[in-house]
C-alpha cells in the first residue's frame, strides 16, 4: 500500500539510498538503528513532511509527496517524538483535531465524526480519559490520546516516531502491544521507530534495521537474529549482540573462563550465568570443566570448584563472594 | 447512561452572561461621563425618544454612541487580534502589534507630527493635511498597511513561523529608532501632540470615519472566525497541523491578514491600546478553561469589547472634566484584575507549548 523505489532520504546530504520499502494493511513494522542513521528522517519522508532526494513514494498508486495534503490527511496518520503541549485542551477535543480533513470550514463534527473520535478513544483505551484535561495526563496516557488522534485520521498508515520515548519499560510493553492490536483491529499499517530492540524484536511483524551506513535491512526478527544482520549492523555501533539469547551482551568478559554445569531448563541456571557474566567471567555451558567451575545443584544449591578446592553455597551471593578475589585469574591448561 | 464525552465549543450560558455584561457595559457608557444622564433617559433616546433635556440626545448621538461603539469594535478587535497572534507564535506574550504594525503606525502618524517642516517628508505631510481631521488616520493606515503589506509579502516566504516572529520585533525596534530621532529633533508641543495620540483614545472616530473604520473591524473580525479551524490545528504545531492536511503557509497568510486589519485599523484611528490584546485572551483562557477556539475566540471577543468600555468609563473620570489616557487606565485597574485571574488558575504554563 505504502511503497517506495529507490527511494534516496537525507537534507542534502543523502543519508540512505535505494530503499526499496513496503508496508501493507495490518502489519506492524519497528523501524530499528543507531542514533543518526536517519531513521526521523525516513519517517519524515514517508509522511509526506520532507521530501525525497531522489527517488518516490508511493500511495496506492499516487505519489505521495505530489498528493493534496487534505487527501494524504484522510490515509496517512503521524504521532510525532516529542512531549505533545496543546495547552489546556481536553482529551476529548484533542483527538477531535483528527477530524480536520474530514470536517467542513467552520469544523463542525457530525454525529459520523463523533463516532469515528469515540471508536478511535475506546481503541486505545482512553475513553475514560475523554474530559481530562491534556496537561495533567501521566506521558503513557497522553500517547494513546496521540495515537487515537492519529486513529480518528481513519488513516490506512500510521506513523509514529519513537512513540516509546517517554515511558517506563511497563508502559512501552504495553505500547507496543496497543499497536499491533491496532494494526490487527484496524487493518492499519502501522510503522514506528524504537531504541526498544529487545521489544520490537518480541512484537513487530517485521523489522527494518536501518544502519549509520544507510543500508537498510528487512525481514522479520528471528530471520535477521538468525542471518546475522542485527549482530553486524550493531558490531559497527561497538554493541555485541547475541544470536543465541536474543539480546546485547552488556558485559565484556574480563575474568577469564568459568565452566557452569545445572540443569538445562532450570530458572536457577539462567539466572547464575547472569550473575557470573555481571561480575565479568566468560561463561561456558559446553559441558567442558574449565579450572574454575560452578554446579547448581537443586533448588537453592550451589557448588563451587577452584582448583583450591570446593564449597558450597546456599544463596547467589555467598557463591560470588566466595569466587576468587582477583578476577584476571590465569586459566590452567 | 450518559457518555463520558464532554461537549464543546462555548456553552450557551456563557454567551448569554458575556453578551448581557456587554449590554450593562454598554449602557453604563452612555450614562457615565461628565455630565449624568441616568439610563432612563439613555434608552428612551436611544429608542428615538425625547429626554429631558434636549442636549442630552446630542450628547449620546455626537459623543458617547461613537466613542462606545468604537470602544466595542477596538475592544474585540484587539483581543481577537491578540488571541491569533498567541495561537499563531505558540506564545502567551505575543500582542496584536508583535508584527510591527503599530509601530509602522506610529512611524506614519510621527511623521505627521513630529515631521512637518523636518526637511523631505514635508512635502508629503501637507499632501496629507488636505484630509484636515482625518489627517493621521490616514498617515497611520499608510503606515501600518505598508508594515501589513511587508509582513504578508515575508510571510509567504518563510518557512518557520519564528522567523517571521523575529522580523517583526526587528522591524518595531528599527520604527521605533526612527520615532525617537523624530522626537529628539521636534518641538516640544509636536511631542506632546504625538504622546497624546500614543496614549490612546475612543473619542476621535466620528460617524464619518466610522463607515470606514467599521467595515474594516468587520471584516477583520469575519476572517478571524473563518480561521478557527486552522487555529486549533495550529495549537499542536505546524508539524501536526500539515500532517493533519492544513496548508500551513496560507492560513498564516490569513491570520496574519486578519490580526493586522485588526490592530492596523484599531491603531490608526485610536492610537495604539496596549494591553488588551495580551491580557483578554489569556482571562478568557483561564475562564473557560479551554484552549478551543471554538469557545475561545468568541469569549474574546466579547471580553474585550466590555473590558474597552469600561476601561472608556473610568479613563472618562465621571463627574469630572477630566479624561485620563486611556493606556493609563487600562493597565492600572486591568493589571490587579487580570493577575488575579490568571493567577488564580495554575495553568499559564501549560497553555503553551516551548
Amino acid at each position: 500500500m505504502l511503497s517506495s523505489t529507490s527511494l534516496t532520504i537525507g537534507y542534502h546530504q543523502p543519508l540512505a539510498s535505494g530503499l526499496n520499502l513496503q508496508l501493507r494493511p495490518a502489519e506492524m513494522v519497528c523501524l530499528i538503528g543507531p542514533n543518526g542513521a536517519g531513521k526521523s528522517t525516513l519517517l519524515r519522508t514517508l509522511a509526506g513532511m520532507q521530501p525525497p532526494l531522489k527517488g518516490s513514494v508511493k500511495l496506492g498508486e499516487a505519489d505521495l509527496h505530489t498528493l493534496p495534503a487534505l487527501e494524504l490527511a484522510k490515509q496517512l496518520a503521524v504521532v510525532l517524538t516529542g512531549r505533545v503541549e496543546a495547552g489546556n485542551l481536553s482529551a476529548y477535543a484533542l483527538v477531535t483535531l483528527g477530524r480536520h480533513p474530514y470536517t467542513d470550514w467552520r469544523g463542525k463534527l457530525t454525529p459520523r465524526d463523533e463516532e469515528a473520535v469515540q471508536h478511535a478513544m475506546r481503541l486505545t483505551g482512553c475513553d475514560v480519559l475523554a474530559s481530562r484535561p491534556i496537561h495533567e495526563l501521566s506521558d503513557g496516557e497522553r500517547q494513546r490520546v496521540m495515537i487515537a488522534r492519529g486513529l480518528a485520521q481513519e488513516p490506512k498508515i500510521l506513523l509514529l516516531d519513537e512513540p516509546t520515548a517517554f515511558l517506563d519499560l511497563p508502559r512501552r510493553v504495553e505500547l507496543l502491544q496497543l499497536l499491533k492490536r491496532l494494526s490487527r483491529e484496524t487493518n492499519c499499517a502501522i510503522l514506528l521507530s524504537t531504541h526498544d530492540l529487545d521489544l520490537a524484536l518480541r512484537i513487530a511483524d517485521k523489522l527494518w534495521l536501518l544502519s549509520s551506513q544507510g543500508e537498510l535491512h528487512i525481514g522479520i526478527p528471528e530471520e535477521l537474529a538468525l542471518n546475522g544482520s542485527l549482530a553486524r549492523i550493531f558490531r559497527s555501533e561497538g554493541i555485541e549482540f547475541d544470536h543465541a539469547s536474543g539480546a546485547f551482551k552488556v558485559h565484556q568478559p574480563v575474568c577469564g573462563p568459568i565452566s557452569l554445569h545445572g540443569d538445562k531448563d532450570g530458572v536457577a541456571l539462567a539466572w547464575t550465568w547472569r550473575a557470573l557474566e555481571r561480575i565479568g567471567y566468560e561463561v561456558h555451558n559446553n559441558g567442558v570443566r574449565r579450572p574454575i567451575h560452578v554446579d547448581v545443584l537443586d533448588a537453592g544449591h550451589w557448588q563451587l570448584t577452584t582448583p583450591k578446592g570446593q564449597s558450597k553455597h546456599v544463596t547467589l551471593e555467598s557463591l560470588i563472594t566466595a569466587l576468587p578475589a582477583t578476577c584476571n585469574l590465569q586459566p590452567i591448561t | 447512561m450518559p457518555t463520558p464525552f464532554p461537549k464543546l465549543g462555548l456553552r450557551p450560558w456563557i454567551v448569554i452572561l458575556l453578551i448581557a455584561i456587554l449590554a450593562l457595559a454598554f449602557i453604563l457608557s452612555l450614562t457615565l461621563g461628565s455630565v449624568h444622564i441616568p439610563p432612563e433617559q439613555v434608552l428612551r433616546i436611544l429608542t428615538g425618544g425625547e429626554p429631558d433635556k434636549a442636549s442630552w440626545a446630542d450628547v449620546i448621538f455626537k459623543f458617547r454612541l461613537p466613542k462606545a461603539v468604537t470602544a466595542m469594535l477596538v475592544g474585540a478587535a484587539l483581543s481577537v487580534a491578540g488571541l491569533q497572534m498567541q495561537t499563531l507564535f505558540r506564545n502567551p506574550l505575543a500582542d496584536p502589534f508583535i508584527l510591527g504594525v503599530s509601530s509602522g503606525a506610529s512611524l506614519g502618524v510621527a511623521l505627521v507630527v513630529l515631521g512637518t517642516g523636518a526637511g523631505g517628508a514635508s512635502a508629503f505631510i501637507t499632501g496629507l493635511n488636505v484630509f484636515g481631521d482625518l489627517s493621521l488616520a490616514v498617515a497611520a493606515s499608510l503606515g501600518a498597511g505598508s508594515v501589513l503589506g511587508a509582513v504578508l509579502i515575508v510571510s509567504r516566504r518563510v518557512q518557520n513561523t519564528i522567523t517571521l516572529l523575529i522580523l517583526g520585533l526587528m522591524f518595531g525596534y528599527l520604527t521605533n529608532a526612527i520615532v525617537s530621532l523624530l522626537i529628539y529633533f521636534s518641538q516640544p508641543e509636536r511631542v506632546q501632540a504625538f504622546s497624546l495620540w500614543a496614549a490612546g483614545s475612543f473619542g476621535g472616530v466620528t460617524w464619518n470615519q466610522m463607515r470606514v473604520f467599521s467595515p474594516v473591524v468587520l471584516s477583520g473580525l469575519f476572517i478571524s472566525y473563518v480561521m478557527i479551524k486552522p487555529l486549533n490545528a495550529l495549537l499542536l504545531g505546524d508539524d501536526y497541523a500539515r500532517s493533519l492536511g492544513l496548508n500551513v503557509r496560507r492560513a498564516r497568510f490569513w491570520i496574519i491578514l486578519s490580526a493586522s486589519l485588526l490592530a492596523g485599523v484599531s491603531t490608526a484611528f485610536c492610537g495604539p491600546v496596549w494591553f488588551v490584546g495580551v491580557a483578554v485572551p489569556h482571562v478568557a483562557r483561564s475562564l473557560l478553561n479551554t484552549a478551543d477556539h471554538r469557545a475561545l475566540l468568541p469569549a474574546s471577543m466579547l471580553m474585550g469589547a466590555s473590558f474597552a468600555l469600561v476601561a472608556d468609563v473610568i479613563a472618562q473620570s465621571p463627574g469630572s472634566q477630566f479624561v485620563l489616557p486611556l493606556n493609563v487606565i487600562m493597565s492600572l485597574f486591568g493589571v490587579p484584575i487580570i493577575l488575579w485571574v490568571i493567577l488564580r488558575q495554575k495553568q499559564l504554563r501549560q497553555s503553551f507549548a516551548s
